[in-house]
C-alpha cells in the first residue's frame, strides 16, 4: 500500500519536515503544514488518505482541527501525535473521532503500521 | 462573663499541659488533670450534700428523740401530782366530814382507816394530832400512839399553811414514807391535825410505768437534792443525789446533756408545781441515739461506696477519654503526614511533567533526525564508515527511547488519575499482568508460581490502576531475582471489607535504609534504568483506592510485597 497521500500537521517545523522526508523514503506522498488553519485549507484543496495531526499547537489545536474535519462530515482517518497529557489526550482524541494516537517521540515503523491500518480500516 | 473567663482559664490550666504533645508525659499529665478535675467536681458537691444531710438529720432526729422523753417526763410528773393531790383531798375531806371527837375515837378512826386502805392504795396509817403535837389517836401497823410531833418541821409547817405534803422521810418507823397532814379547827377555836402517811412504793410504780430501758434511770429528787425514790445510778432513797440537779428558782422543765457517770447522758428534769420536787430522767445518749448512730453508719457506708464508685468511674472514664484523644491525635498526625507526602509528590510531579513536556519536542526532533540519517544510509554502502554511522544513529535512537520512557513515566506520575470503578476479579488482573511478563520470565527461566484463591470475591475497583500496581511490583520483583529465581503470587480473602495479594521473590532483597526510602519519588537503586517513580506511583494508587501496601524485605533473602484492596473502593 504505497503512494498514500499523507497530510502532516505540526508546529515543530524541524520535526515535521524530517518526518515527511522519512515517510517519503518509505514511498508515501506527503504534504506538511505548520498550523491548523493552513492544514484545513490544504485539506479542502486536495485529497489525502491519512492526516497525522499534532495535538498541542499554538492557535488551532489538533482537537480543533479534528472538530472542523468532522463538521465537514469528512471521515478521513486521523492519527494524533500527543506530547503531554499522553493517554488522556489520546483517549479524548479517539472520542472526537481520531483513528489512533501515538506518543512523541514516535517510532517511524509504528507510525507506518498505523497509517496502513487506518487506510485499511477506512476502506 | 467573668465566670466564662474563669472556666476557660481553669480548663486551660488543667486540660492543656505544657509538655510536648507527642511525649507520653503529655497524656499522663492530661489524664491526671482530667481525673483531678472530675473528682473535684463530683466529690465536692457530694461531700457538701453529705454534711448538710448529716446536720439536718441530726437536728431533726434529736428533736424527735428528745420530745417523747420530755413528754413522758411531764406525764409522769402529772400522774404523781394527781396521785398526791388525790390523797391530800381525801384526807381533807375526812377532816371536814368528821369532828375532832369522832376521830379521837379509836373505833371510828380505825373504821375510816380500813375504808381508806380498801378504796385507796398507798395509805399506810392515819392519826390525829392535837395542837400540842401529841398523837392522840392512831390507826396503822406501827406503835405510834402518843408520839410527840411538836418539834417536827412538818408540824410547824402544817400549822402555818393548813395542809402539808412532806418529802420522803424515815421518821419514827425507820421506813421511807410521805406524810400528808391537814389542819382543822373546832368551833371552839382549838386546832387539830389529821395526818396520814403514804408509802413510796406507789411512786416507784408510777416511775416504773414509764417503761424505760434498763440503761436509763428515773427518780424523784427533793429541792435539797435528796433522792425521794430509788435510783439505779444516783444512790438510794434519802441519799444525796450524785447528780447535781439544778433546783430552787428553776421551776421549769430542763433538758441537759452532760458527760457524767462515765458516759454521755441526756437529762430531763420536770419540777413539780406545788412541791419542791423534781422528776429526773437520765438516759444514756447511746440508747437514745441508737437509731441515729445506725443511720450515721449507713450514711457513712453509702458515702464511702459512692466515693469509691466515683473514683473507679472517673479513673475509667479519664483513661478512656485520654486514650480517645491520643488516638485522635495520632490519626490526625498520620493524616497530616500523608497529606504532606501526597502534596510533595504532586508538586514534584507537576514540575517533572513540565520538564518532560518541554523535553519531548526536541527529543522528537532528535529522534526523527537520527532516524533520517539511518534511513538515508541504510543499504547504501557497506563501507565501514556507513556502518558506523548507522550504529551511531541507532544508539541515538536508543537513547531517545530511554528518554521517552522517562518522560512518559514522569507524565504518568504527574497526571491526576481518574478512577473508573467496575466489578472485577483480582485473579484475572493478576493473570493478565503476568501475560505481559511471560516472555521475559521464560527467557530468564524465572519460576512464577500462582497460588490464588479460586473463590476470591469480585471487587469493585479500577482495573487499569490495579494492573499498574501489579505491573510495577512484578517488574521490581523480576529485576530483583536472578535468572532462574522464583516468584510466588498469592491472593486471598482477607476480611469482610478487604482482599489481599502478595508477591514474594527470592531475589536480592533490600537493606533497611533502602526499605525506608522506596516510596520516595526519584529514589532508585537501578541507577541507569530506573526513574525512581514506579513504587511511589504504586503506593499512591493503592492509597487512593483505599488499600494498603506493606513491604517486608531482608537483604539477600528476598522481598515480600503485600497489597490490600478494598472490596468496594472509595470513589475519591
Amino acid at each position: 500500500m504505497k503512494n498514500l497521500k499523507i497530510l502532516l500537521v505540526d508546529d515543530e517545523v524541524e520535526f515535521v519536515t524530517t518526518l515527511a522526508e522519512r515517510l517519503r523514503l518509505r514511498e508515501f506522498q506527503t504534504e506538511i503544514s505548520a498550523d491548523g488553519e493552513e492544514a484545513l485549507n490544504l485539506f479542502d484543496a486536495s485529497v489525502f488518505d491519512v492526516i497525522v495531526l499534532d495535538v498541542f499547537m499554538p492557535g488551532m489545536s489538533g482537537f480543533d482541527v479534528l472538530k472542523e474535519l468532522k463538521k465537514r462530515s469528512s471521515n478521513i482517518p486521523v492519527i494524533l501525535l500527543t506530547g503531554h497529557g499522553a493517554t488522556e489526550e489520546g483517549v479524548e482524541g479517539m472520542s472526537l473521532g481520531a483513528f489512533d494516537y501515538l506518543m512523541k517521540p514516535i517510532d517511524i515503523e509504528e507510525l507506518t503500521e498505523k497509517i496502513n491500518a487506518a487506510v485499511k480500516g477506512n476502506k | 462573663m467573668n465566670n466564662k473567663k474563669w472556666g476557660e482559664r481553669l480548663s486551660k490550666r488543667f486540660l492543656q499541659s505544657t509538655g510536648d504533645k507527642d511525649s507520653p508525659l503529655h497524656y499522663q499529665t492530661l489524664r491526671r488533670n482530667i481525673t483531678i478535675l472530675m473528682l473535684l467536681v463530683t466529690i465536692i458537691p457530694l461531700i457538701f450534700m453529705a454534711v448538710i444531710n448529716y446536720l439536718e438529720y441530726k437536728s431533726n432526729l434529736k428533736s424527735e428523740i428528745i420530745n417523747p422523753i420530755s413528754i413522758l417526763t411531764n406525764k409522769t410528773v402529772h400522774s404523781i401530782e394527781l396521785y398526791m393531790e388525790e390523797r391530800l383531798s381525801t384526807i381533807r375531806s375526812i377532816a371536814s366530814f368528821y369532828s375532832f371527837e369522832d376521830l379521837s375515837d379509836e373505833k371510828t378512826l380505825s373504821r375510816i382507816y380500813r375504808v381508806l386502805k380498801k378504796e385507796f392504795t398507798g395509805f399506810v396509817d392515819l392519826g390525829i394530832i392535837d395542837e400540842n403535837g401529841m398523837q392522840i389517836s392512831y390507826s396503822g401497823p406501827y406503835e405510834l400512839l402518843n408520839k410527840d410531833y411538836l418539834q417536827q418541821i412538818w408540824f410547824q409547817e402544817v400549822s402555818i399553811k393548813g395542809s402539808y405534803i412532806s418529802d420522803v422521810f424515815l421518821g419514827y418507823r425507820q421506813f421511807p414514807h410521805i406524810a400528808i397532814a391537814v389542819q382543822q379547827f373546832e368551833p371552839d377555836g382549838h386546832a387539830w391535825i389529821l395526818r396520814a402517811t403514804i408509802d413510796t412504793d406507789k411512786l416507784d410504780n408510777i416511775i416504773a410505768a414509764m417503761g424505760l430501758d434498763p440503761e436509763s434511770d428515773a427518780f424523784l429528787v427533793s429541792g435539797e437534792g435528796i433522792l425521794q425514790t430509788h435510783s439505779k445510778f444516783c444512790g438510794n432513797v434519802l441519799e444525796h443525789c450524785k447528780l447535781n440537779i439544778p433546783m430552787g428558782s428553776y421551776r421549769s422543765q430542763l433538758i441537759e446533756e452532760k458527760n457524767i457517770l462515765g458516759k454521755d447522758v441526756l437529762i430531763a428534769i420536770k419540777h413539780f408545781a406545788k412541791q419542791d420536787f423534781a422528776l429526773v430522767v437520765v438516759k444514756p445518749k447511746s440508747v437514745i441515739l441508737k437509731s441515729w448512730y445506725a443511720l450515721q453508719g449507713e450514711m457513712l457506708l453509702i458515702f464511702i461506696i459512692s466515693i469509691s464508685i466515683i473514683i473507679v468511674v472517673v479513673l475509667k472514664v479519664s483513661n478512656m477519654l485520654v486514650k480517645k484523644i491520643r488516638e485522635a491525635d495520632e490519626r490526625r498526625e498520620l493524616a497530616f503526614r500523608e497529606l504532606e507526602h501526597s502534596q510533595k509528590l504532586s508538586s514534584i510531579g507537576r514540575l517533572a511533567a513540565g520538564v518532560a513536556h518541554e523535553i519531548n519536542n526536541p527529543m522528537a526532533i532528535i529522534n526523527e533526525k537520527a532516524g533520517l540519517i539511518k534511513d538515508l544510509y541504510q543499504n547504501t554502502s557497506d563501507s565501514e564508515k556507513t556502518i558506523k554511522l548507522i550504529k551511531i544513529a541507532d544508539s541515538i535512537i536508543g537513547a531517545v527511547g530511554r528518554c521517552r520512557n522517562i518522560t512518559h513515566r514522569l507524565l504518568g506520575f504527574a497526571k491526576r488519575f481518574d478512577i473508573e470503578l467496575e466489578m472485577l476479579s483480582l485473579n484475572d488482573v493478576i493473570i493478565e499482568v503476568m501475560g505481559f511478563l511471560d516472555k521475559e520470565a521464560l527467557f530468564r527461566k524465572i519460576d512464577i508460581q500462582l497460588d490464588i484463591d479460586e473463590d476470591l470475591p469480585r471487587i469493585f475497583s479500577d482495573k487499569g490502576q490495579i494492573q499498574q500496581v501489579f505491573l510495577n511490583i512484578l517488574s521490581n520483583s523480576m529485576s530483583a531475582v536472578k535468572d532462574g529465581g522464583k516468584i510466588i503470587i498469592r491472593s486471598w480473602d482477607e476480611d469482610v471489607s478487604r482482599v489481599g495479594a502478595s508477591i514474594k521473590d527470592n531475589g536480592c532483597g533490600m537493606s533497611k535504609e533502602t526499605l525506608a526510602h522506596i516510596f520516595e519519588p526519584f529514589f532508585t537503586t537501578k541507577k541507569e534504568y530506573g526513574t525512581g517513580l514506579g513504587l511511589p506511583i504504586t503506593y499512591g494508587i493503592v492509597k487512593k483506592l483505599g488499600g494498603d501496601l506493606i513491604v517486608k524485605s531482608n537483604e539477600n533473602e528476598g522481598t515480600d510485597f503485600t497489597i490490600y484492596f478494598l472490596k468496594k473502593s472509595k470513589t475519591e
